[in-house]
């Protein structure tokens, strides 16, 4: 059996903010692959460059140098258009703060990145409630998001990332602001996730967390300092 | 996505905020609704004196005395200056010498105070005639009858009572064949003046009596203050004028221009000069108008700025979830541009619900191109300030919008 294709490839990525004195450099050449179906934590102290690295994973944020190859396409020498379709396609992105559109029901917000993609209303209606069921939130579709708890938020921001099937999940602190039961939660969602193959980096700083992952990459002062693959007790077989 | 879809998503977006997308169409309501009342305002006042002029007669030329200045200017001329006499009025009227001229009446004005019931009002234009003064200046007799050419003759103490007048010294009682002491003699009156109205000062509140007795009894034997004359038609008026002149240069002997002791007025070039003012009028209420919208505008801009900064979050959620920056700016675009011309549509419905009524004594008329202005300038600067900023928002990183604070 051949080693699947990887779905990231990132060499010598670096990234500088600010200019001169007040220069920042939080990554000063991470070279990372991650193979379709992993299951990746990573992990370090504040200010390593751990969200700076996920925010350029995710088509957020542009390296300084660096190149990075998403399935194999080398994202830099895409134009804007391009960049939207890959993390609308490509990408499901879940943000410690949630980060859903306020004063919007959670249906909604789930059915969004389907109306981006230019599906039709009816199939984005079925494709969003079985987004939601699988995450156990059926009951909830036309709450707002400040009508839904942290946890379930999170579970709706899960549903987003899923609802168009992205061959990669990337998650920056999914469960920082949530207590044990949801981070559990959280946490199952995910692993049945990897299970039925989608490729999930998360960063955390919860050893809890890290635990359900195959492999633990940990960053210091913005290089990749230990990469070690782990068994994964706790992961969930599809 | 769809226009359709865009178009839903920038409802959704209206209506996810209720209170500021009421007050931003207030903004524009305002502005939109002032600038058509405002302008209709000047427009109504300007057609109201209009309407006064034309009231008068447009064949109507006034032949006035120089007085003063005349006077001063002819200097050298010592006491070279005529009077305007009746003997004047009569030959203006003569279809001899001035073929179109319809009728003359003169004219001798002066003040007094009217007394009826020990009520005493006092009454600037007090009216020296003839029977000839009703057609030319087209007065209408409302009650009782006109002055006759007896009165004229025999100096009889009747009077004529404008409306206004009429209403000061009786109120509700009628005038007719009552006694009237005016600069204590006593009057009776015959007849009351159909009402006139308009026009900046009261043209109602006036006693016409024969030219006769308000010599003998009033003002002396000095010149007339002027000879009222009528064209035949309004198009007739320049060649009366030149008539008119002809006749008072031979009786006055005045052979140049630096002699003339008369001034001819016509309502046409009053209606000119008028108009003249009036647009000038019109401008600067129009100017204040625009300046409300400019002010509503700026409103607009102010709102849909500090949407946009409250929204950049909600801009960088959408693009990290694969927002097309089409998707974005088309959302804004349609946000601001349903709420510029619903706010534009309402203020024109409340600029013209509001120019039906009488605004400080002047009933409004809606100018057509003021309404389509309005409109259009308070769309053009939301779909401008609604699209820039939402343009700018559209062109960050994501990052760097969901950082936005
Ligand atoms: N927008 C920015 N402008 C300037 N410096 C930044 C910016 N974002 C991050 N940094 C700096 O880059 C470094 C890495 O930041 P990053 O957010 O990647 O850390 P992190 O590993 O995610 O930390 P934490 O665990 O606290 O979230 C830090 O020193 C931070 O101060
Ligand atoms: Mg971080």
């Amino acid at each position: 059996m051949s080693a699947p294709a990887p779905v990231v490839q990132v060499r010598g990525l670096t990234k500088e903010y600010g200019r001169g004195d007040a220069a920042v450099q939080a990554l000063r050449g991470v070279d990372l692959t991650v193979a379709a179906g992993d299951f990746v934590a990573v992990m370090g102290s504040s200010g390593s460059g751990k969200s700076t690295l996920m925010n350029i994973l995710g088509c957020l944020d542009t390296p300084t140098s660096g190149r990075y190859l998403l399935d194999g396409l080398d994202v830099g020498g895409l134009d804007e258009h391009q960049l939207s379709l890959v993390r609308n396609r490509r990408i499901g992105f879940v943000f410690q703060s949630f980060n859903l559109i306020p004063r919007t029901t959670a249906l909604a917000n789930v059915e969004l990145p389907l109306a981006y993609a230019g599906v039709r209303a009816r199939e984005r209606r079925r494709r969003a409630l079985a987004a939601l069921d699988l995450v156990g939130l059926s009951e909830r579709l036309h709450h707002r998001p400040n009508e839904l708890s942290g946890g379930q938020q999170q579970r709706v921001a899960v549903a987003r990332a899923l609802v168009t099937a992205p061959a990669m999940l990337l998650a920056d602190e999914p469960t920082g602001n949530l207590d044990s039961r949801s981070t559990a939660e959280i946490l199952d969602i995910v692993s049945r996730l990897n299970a039925s193959g989608r490729t999930v980096v998360v960063i955390t700083h919860e050893d809890e967390v890290a635990a359900r992952a195959k492999r633990v990459v940990r960053l210091v002062d913005g290089l990749v300092a230990e990469d070690r693959r782990q068994d994964a007790p706790w992961a969930v077989t599809a | 996505m769809s226009p359709w879809e865009i178009g839903r998503f920038a409802l959704l977006g209206l209506l996810a905020n209720k209170i500021r997308t009421a007050l931003t169409m207030l903004g524009v309501l305002i502005g939109v609704g002032a600038v058509i009342l405002l302008v209709a305002v000047g427009n109504g006042s300007s057609k109201s004196v209009q309407a006064s002029i034309e009231n008068l007669g447009t064949n109507l030329i006034t032949v006035s005395h120089t007085a003063g200045g005349g006077r001063f200017g002819a200097a050298g001329r010592g006491s070279d200056l005529k009077d305007l006499t009746l003997d004047d009025a009569k030959a203006l009227a003569d279809p001899a010498q001035a073929p179109h001229v319809k009728s003359a009446a003169p004219v001798q004005s002066t003040s007094a105070s009217v007394v009826y019931a020990a009520q005493s009002t006092t009454v600037n234009s007090v009216v020296g005639t003839t029977p000839d003064w009703f057609p030319t200046t087209n007065h209408q007799i409302a009650r009782g009858v006109a002055l006759s050419a007896a009165d004229v003759d025999n100096a009889r103490k009747v009077v004529v009572l404008g409306s206004t007048t009429v209403e000061n010294a009786f109120g509700p009682e009628d005038p007719i064949d009552k006694q009237v002491l005016i600069s204590g003699i006593p009057f009776r009156v015959v007849g009351v003046l159909a009402t006139k109205g308009g026009g900046a000062q009261d043209t109602d509140d006036t006693v016409v009596m024969p030219v006769s007795t308000l010599r003998a009894s009033l003002a002396g034997y000095g010149s007339l203050s002027q000879i009222a004359v009528q064209a035949t038609s309004a198009a007739d008026t320049d060649e009366a004028q030149a008539e008119i002149t002809a006749v008072l240069n031979s009786r006055h002997k005045i052979t140049s221009s630096a002699q003339t002791d008369y001034r001819i007025v016509n309502q046409e070039s009053l209606l000119s000069a008028n108009d003249e003012t009036n647009r000038t009028f019109t401008v600067l209420l129009g100017a204040v108008a625009a300046i409300s919208l400019l002010v509503g505008g700026i409103g607009i801009t102010n709102i849909m700025l500090v949407t946009v900064a409250e929204r950049t979050r909600e801009i960088g959620i959408r693009k990290a979830i694969g927002a097309p920056r089409g998707a974005i700016l088309g959302q804004f675009l349609a946000e601001s541009t349903l709420l510029s011309v619903i706010g534009g549509a309402l203020g024109v419905a409340a600029g013209l619900c509001a120019a039906r009524f009488t605004v400080v004594g002047i009933e409004p008329v809606v100018v057509p191109s003021s309404v389509v202005a309005a409109f259009g300038v308070s769309v053009a600067l939301g779909l401008f300030f609604g699209g820039y900023p939402a343009a700018r928002a559209a062109a960050l990183r994501p990052i760097e919008a969901l950082r936005h604070e």
